[in-house]
């Protein structure tokens, strides 16, 4: 119903000048802020929004695997389950796992399961949960994002963060990180994410239509648009980890962002 | 909910401490913790509100839309709460279909509203027996340090009193959704002989018995709640009931400011 009524007044995503409907250049991220340490009972989290999405991480772990025959004698399991909240989308959702959220939790699960150090932690499970609370495209690279920095603020080893972006294809053009207007009306959506300090490709999701060039356009886009995350990734944890004067204040045992 | 273990040391601890008249975290026995409310959190949400009650922190999501009134209340809104205990929440809390606790808290937190016409449902009717809004409220516990009855019940009411019910429907204007009364839930947990209000978790953990009361504006009882094993007697009841009303009176004005 909903998109009736935008093809009858014709959106255009891209206007003459090469500017997106919210003002962004083709190869520009939207504004994005990460905040690392922001739940008091998990072993490590995150917030992060991403132009218009809202999304928290927390890790548990490791701990002991459940359902117990799962458990792995020689490694880790990672565990992530990503979901929705019912009030993150404009028609309510309805609660609890649908396919969609199952799949994205599965990829995500295994792009961390590259990472983390799972050998030193046998019949263990590191967990994941990332919670959408407001949503606008490109809820999984959000909270790949933000995981990754949860991971880091609860200790757990790893060969490096992970960086996430998506770049996709509208009114004909390759763009970096749509935005919901852009991923409903668009051609074609590319999620990736990678290790940053190597370039491997931990993620990589296509639906939609691109040419074998339009794919390296898309791709080179979020590969530099990965590392850039990365680098806030970093200064999250920084921020959260500084030390700061107070340290040496007996009366100030807390360090402050 | 109580399934986590305590151990003995903390739990003489805390006894020995109600016993004077202290606890853990410096407040008095009859005190609650810091309460901060922030309304409108959410934008895809038509009304939201996020809570922290100390380090106990609630997001609550109002979905507005249309729909068919009940066969059997042609002339009325419909109305339905919902609560999550998500796993990032706490390490106790697991993915699946809503245990006891959750479907407890959604309808205590139900109850408290309705009985109270909060919202007057009879406003709520758009042509009798055809159409009618329907209000979602999405309870979403982000981090749980004991109290989610207050915590989501005072989300639920700052969440309604910023919702609107949308124009884009109707093709007029957002209007504000009615709120008439504010009930306020006070919870009080039993421990050994004391009792303490806005128990935090680990309280909760070692309480015998719990009561949860919902005053109105004018002083009334609006609705009740009773759990765990233990119990409590009638002039215990009677105690909780006034300090229930000081403390609502005075978690209000936070709700209405």
């Amino acid at each position: 119903m909903e998109d009736i009524e935008h093809f009858e007044k014709e959106i255009q995503l891209v206007d003459a000048n090469g500017r997106r409907r919210d003002g962004r250049a083709l190869d520009e991220l939207r504004p994005i802020k990460i905040e690392a340490g922001v739940l008091k009972r998990a072993d490590g989290s995150a917030y992060v929004e991403w132009g218009g999405n809202r999304v928290l991480a927390a890790v548990y772990g490791p701990r002991e695997a459940h359902p117990r025959h799962l458990q792995d004698p020689s490694r880790a399991l990672v565990q992530c389950r990503y979901n929705m909240a019912p009030f993150s989308v404009s028609d309510r959702k309805r609660p609890g796992p649908d396919r969609r959220s199952v799949e994205i939790s599965k990829v995500t699960s295994e792009a961390f399961a590259n990472v983390v150090f799972t050998e030193q932690f046998p019949r263990t499970s590191v967990d994941i949960f990332i919670e959408v609370l407001q949503a606008d495209a490109g809820t999984r690279c959000a909270g790949i994002t933000a995981a990754a920095v949860a991971l880091a603020d609860a200790g757990i080893p790893m060969r490096d963060l992970i960086a996430s972006c998506a770049s996709g294809k509208i009114a004909g053009r390759i763009a970096l990180d749509l935005d919901k207007e852009e991923d409903n009306f668009g051609d074609a959506d590319c999620p990736m994410a990678i290790v940053p300090r190597t370039g491997e490709i931990v993620l990589l999701q296509m639906d939609g239509h691109l040419t074998e060039d339009e794919f390296d356009q898309a791709m080179k886009l979020s590969m530099g648009a990965a590392r850039r995350i990365y680098e806030l990734q970093k200064d999250a944890l920084r921020r959260r980890y500084a030390v700061t004067a107070l340290d040496e204040d007996p009366s100030g045992p807390e360090v402050s962002a | 909910m109580s399934s986590e273990v305590i151990s003995e040391l903390m739990r003489e601890h805390i006894v020995k401490l109600v016993q004077s008249g202290r606890r853990g975290d410096g407040r008095g026995l009859e005190e609650r913790r810091k309460l901060t409310i922030e309304k409108n959190y959410i934008e895809t949400a038509e009304g939201s509100a996020r809570v922290h009650l100390g380090n106990t922190d609630v997001l609550v999501g109002v979905k507005i839309s249309q729909g068919e009134p009940y066969p059997d209340t042609p002339n009325s809104g419909v109305l339905t709460t919902s609560a999550e205990l998500i796993p990032m929440a706490s390490p106790t809390f697991e993915s699946g279909p809503p245990r006891p606790e959750a479907i407890e808290l959604a309808r205590v937190v139900d109850r408290g509203i309705r009985e109270t016409k909060t919202v007057d449902m009879a406003k709520l009717v758009i042509t009798p027996g055809e159409k009618v809004w329907i209000l979602f409220i999405d309870i979403h516990a982000l981090d749980y340090d004991g109290n989610l009855f207050d915590a989501a019940s005072y989300g639920t009411l700052a969440a309604l009193s910023c919702a609107k019910l949308p124009g884009k429907v109707t093709g007029g204007e957002d209007r504000p959704l009615p709120v008439d009364h504010w009930p306020m839930s006070v919870t009080a947990a039993k421990i050994r002989d004391k009792i303490v209000f806005d128990p935090q978790l680990d309280e909760e953990r070692i309480a015998g018995a719990r009561l949860t009361v919902a005053t109105d504006e004018n002083g009334d009882i609006r609705a009740m709640q009773k759990g765990l094993s233990g119990s409590f007697s009638y002039d215990e009841v009677r105690y909780v009931i006034s300090t229930a009303r000081r403390l609502g009176n005075d978690a209000r004005e936070i709700i209405r400011a």
